[in-house]
């Protein structure tokens, strides 16, 4: 706890150390149900396919430096980008956003002790694993998909698109969306019954909104996804004929389905970055977020709209004119509660005092950005503009403003924001910031020209192209930036991991932080709060009374629960005191129900029915060993 | 020094050059592609109005980091509120509507298909893995990759798919449209003046989609006739033995089962159509420029210049490809 424990509160807390308390080393984390070390893990996880996913880029930008470029030749380009696609949208920036930051804080900033479902957690940690792992198989084997990351069919069917590259795509994706939906279903009901008693809806911090929306949108665009992809594997493994023309058929189904998972998908992507960013500019600037209850119904407008407007990924396929003008109206509308957010960001900055220390630094740098982003965005309602400049360098100046501007630069704000709580140690303030600048510098670099090239004409996706079309000095200058921008991550990396063993201790709250993560130590107890949390507003840390009444009803004995392995849950909207859960602990059970999952997958990949069959046996019998009786407490 | 000169010569040249290119929506050379790089400036002047003013928020916000509130208005909370509903959502709103009149009402109106009977000519273009088929309805010439159209002429080009998803996309003439299987699009190409305008596919189709471009060659209406007229004839025969000699080549290999020559025993469909094929300009859908060496460099290894091309490599003497280069360069 932030404040010094009163001597009547040891015995407790000791108690409460024991109760939590998980296996020691390997064990530890290969069962642990804690949301603080799966948070970690998905961290790390993610991270590493971050790595992978840049090496992918920097293959690309190294090929196409100049015109004619040998670095890679079409098949090898092909791989890369599909994969780097993949690899950035599926294996890195949702399953960090709702994995790790989710995961991770909002169970801290709502003071509960755990997610609602703590072994589901697990699973879905294991899940993501081997679906990663799936997929990169695939790739090592050399069966890399190379029908890029929207997949469209005919190419992606079996007569244009043989081996298995496909298939370990198809399957991975689905492999990978058990984990994303079971994230979310977790998120949603810990957000609606774990929220600390008192904590009303409106009391809720903007960063659970988002992460809110964010899993309602996941429940609802995946579905679509896992159907798209089930159909293509229907048609791949068994010989059906879904999207086959000359069969009847329908090649525009997969991009209707996968565009109304891909859309929404888009926000799911974002969200989570703006719920960072509504933490760390709160801290920042002194200053409670200026119309916080626009901000929040925003944050859940945008997760809502975002499904209606995936057709404006269609613009240039020929539907008829009146479905294109709906989605480009629809498209056009998202743009409000977006453009709330962006100036409730700005407003805040401006009548505050800000001080701008790195988080800060990123979420400005993400501001500007994702005005970019947003700007040219929004041109791509202009129906006939899109018609023009789709599937050129255009599009992918666009949405590399937005994913890596708006989603990953909060991302990596968010890592410095978080660092000294995770792990109890400061980063580096000022190689921090130059971290920053050359991100910043190296992003613009890359992605800027892009728009131009777009402009005068070079297509999105080619392996290749003539030097006399006016692209080459442009290239040359993004695969400059790309370098750059490689140099500022890696800068980032080396700031974090040498303040891991020498940055000064950090103390609970090193900030001056808003929301509850900061009331208690760097890095949090097994079970987070001593004593759960008093909440009067959605910036408890700055209700100075409520933690000294926290220190009181520790002492006390009151809100403890040291009865067991415990957290209070509250009523869906005005958090009043529900019941008492009593929380699962560790259990080997997700892993090696992942495992058993992941044999299903591998055999159907490998058309092998009755071993796949063996091992939906296999996944059925862990299911019924997991809901056993749990073992007695030692 | 003067490799850093000259980097910074390769870095600035585009640049000063923007705008220029041959396959440039921003060199619009139709009225289609001349309102969407119109409406283009439009929304980037609009944009960078937004854009700087934004930035100049969070310039002010710097400047003033250590005193809260705003200049003028002082730490009132109802005028925050009142910025954050002005900027995000009282100006967007204003914004966007007159976006959507103008480019979703109006101006979506004059690229969309055409209207029937409002062209003078059809076209039909098919898009293989990895060139286009060229047919002119209602005459028997075929060709590929080199579309010729007759200049200030309304031409309606019926866009179709022989495999994958490929894009029509010729930026200075109008905007894409996608060719779809078991669908037929439409769309429209007009050329102010006479030139040659580069088109690319620009839909992913696989590994060669980067060569898979093409050109359009506006021609004044009485040129474009006698080029039609020439290439509806039968192909020629050939006038030299070594030419005779590469027919029978041509004929007797693979090659007769993938490519048509009409007028011979040539009627292959999954490769372009070689009637005419000396006429054109590039090979290869424009990867290499047409002339005898050219040919016989792509017929002996075209694995090595378009990898994964469907075309493979024959294994013949060097005097055979030579006669087969000889012979096609000779199709006019």
């Amino acid at each position: 706890m932030a404040v010094a424990l009163p001597k009547a509160a040891e015995p407790r807390v000791d108690r409460l150390e024991r109760i939590w308390k998980e296996r020691p080393g390997v064990m530890g984390w290969l069962t642990t149900v804690d949301h603080k070390r799966i948070g970690i893990m998905f961290l790390f996880t993610s991270l590493a396919f971050f790595a992978a996913g840049g090496v992918e880029a920097l293959l690309i930008r190294s090929q196409l430096l100049q015109p004619n470029g040998t670095v890679l030749g079409p098949n090898g380009f092909n791989e890369a980008m599909t994969m780097h696609g993949v690899t950035m949208i599926f294996l890195f920036v949702v399953p960090i956003s709702i994995g790790a930051f989710g995961n991770y804080l909002v169970p801290l900033m709502i003071g509960a002790r755990d997610m609602a479902f703590p072994r589901l957690n697990a699973f879905s940690f294991w899940v993501f694993l081997a679906a990663g792992i799936f997929m990169y198989v695939g790739v090592f084997s050399g069966n890399a998909p190379t029908a890029g990351w929207f997949d469209y069919v005919p190419l992606a069917e079996k007569t244009y698109s043989p081996g298995s590259g496909i298939d370990f795509y198809a399957l991975g994706l689905i492999f990978a969306g058990i984990s994303s939906t079971a994230t979310a279903v977790n998120l949603i009901v810990t957000i609606f019954k774990l929220r600390a008693p008192g904590m009303s809806i409106n009391r809720m911090p903007l960063f659970c909104f988002a992460f809110l929306a964010v899993a309602f949108a996941l429940v609802f665009a995946l579905p679509a996804l896992t159907c798209a992809l089930l159909l293509l594997e229907f048609d791949r493994l068994l010989g059906f004929h879904f999207y086959d023309v000359s069969a009847g058929g329908d090649t525009i189904l997969w991009q209707n389905l996968f565009w109304i998972f891909g859309h929404p998908e888009v926000y799911i992507i974002i969200l989570p970055a703006f719920g960072i960013a509504t933490s760390i500019i709160p801290t920042f600037v002194r200053r409670r977020m200026v119309a916080f209850p626009l901000v929040a119904l925003a944050e859940l407008l945008v997760a809502f709209i975002g499904f209606g407007v995936w057709a404006h990924h269609m613009f240039a396929v020929g539907l008829s004119q009146v479905t294109t003008i709906y989605f480009a109206a629809a498209s056009l509308i998202i743009v409000i509660p977006s453009g709330i957010q962006l100036f409730a960001w700005i407003t805040t900055i401006v009548t505050g005092t800000p001080r701008f220390k790195t988080p800060l630094l990123w979420i400005v740098g993400f501001i500007v950005l994702f005005i970019i982003g947003g700007l040219s965005g929004v041109m791509f309602a202009a129906i006939p503009f899109d018609q023009q400049l789709t599937d050129t360098y255009f599009v992918v100046a666009h949405f590399h403003y937005v994913i890596f501007g708006a989603a990953v630069f909060p991302i990596l704000g968010g890592l410095y924001y978080w660092f000294p709580k995770v792990t109890g140690r400061m980063y580096h303030e000022r190689w921090g910031q130059a971290s920053f600048w050359v991100s910043f510098a190296g992003m613009n670099l890359t992605f800027f020209p892009m728009h131009i090239v777009g402009l005068l004409g070079m297509p999105r996706r080619q392996y290749t192209y003539p030097g006399d079309l006016g692209w080459t000095g442009y290239n040359v200058v993004e695969s400059i930036g790309a370098y750059l921008l490689a140099a500022g991550l890696l800068m980032v990396v080396a700031n974090l991991v040498v303040s891991l063993f020498r940055g000064e201790r950090a103390g609970p709250d090193p900030f001056g932080g808003a929301t509850l993560e900061w009331a208690t130590s760097s890095p949090p107890p097994a079970y987070n709060y001593a004593v759960i949390p008093k909440v009067s507003s959605p910036y408890p840390m700055w209700d100075a009374g409520d933690r000294d009444e926290d220190v009181a009803n520790l002492a006390g004995g009151r809100m403890v629960l040291e009865q067991g392995h415990e957290t209070p849950a509250s009523t869906a909207v005005d958090a009043e005191w529900d019941e008492i859960l009593d929380m699962p602990s560790s259990s080997p059970w997700p892993l090696v129900l992942a495992v058993a999952i992941s044999g299903i997958f591998a055999f159907v990949l490998l058309e092998q029915w009755i071993a796949a069959a063996v091992f939906v046996v296999a996944t059925l019998v862990v299911l019924a060993a997991w809901h056993g009786k749990e073992p007695a407490e030692a | 020094m003067k490799q850093w000169g000259r980097a910074a010569l390769v870095v600035a040249a585009p640049l000063l050059l923007g705008g220029c290119g041959k396959q440039s929506p921003l060199s619009p050379k139709s009225p289609s592609s001349h309102d969407i790089a119109v409406l283009w400036w439009w929304m980037l002047g609009v944009a960078a109005i937004v854009f700087f003013g934004a930035v100049a928020l969070l310039v002010i916000g710097w400047v003033r980091r250590d005193r809260p509130g705003l200049p003028f208005f002082g730490e009132r909370e109802s005028v925050n509120v009142g910025l954050v509903i002005t900027f995000g959502m009282v100006i967007p709103v204003v914004v966007l509507v007159a976006l959507f009149g103008i480019s979703d009402l109006w101006l979506v109106t004059k690229t969309g298909a055409p209207a029937k009977g409002s062209t003078a000519m059809t076209i039909r273009v098919i898009g293989h893995q990895w060139f286009w088929e060229v047919r002119y309805p209602g005459t028997s010439a075929v060709t590929a990759n080199e579309i010729h159209v007759p200049a200030r002429t309304r031409v309606q080009v019926v866009a179709t798919t022989a495999d994958v998803i490929h894009s029509f996309w010729v930026p200075q003439l109008n905007r894409k449209i996608d060719t779809i299987p078991g669908r037929t699009n439409r769309v429209l190409l007009y050329a102010d003046e006479p030139g040659v305008y580069r088109g690319q596919c620009a839909e992913f189709c696989g590994l060669q989609h980067a060569h898979m471009a093409m050109k359009v060659f506006a021609q004044p209406r009485k040129e474009f006739q006698t080029w039609l007229k020439g290439q509806e004839k039968p192909a020629d025969t050939p006038a030299t033995a070594e030419q005779r000699e590469g027919r029978q080549l041509f004929l007797q290999n693979s090659c007769a089962g993938c490519h048509t020559i009409r007028g011979t025993s040539a009627q292959g469909d999954l490769g372009p159509d070689l009637t005419h094929v000396g006429s054109r300009t590039t090979l290869g859908a424009l990867i290499l420029p047409n002339d005898p060496r050219a040919l016989e460099r792509w017929i002996h290894d075209p694995q090595s210049i378009k990898p994964g091309a469907k075309m493979p490599a024959l294994d013949l003497s060097n005097a055979d490809f030579k006669a087969i280069g000889s012979y096609l360069d000779h199709l006019r």
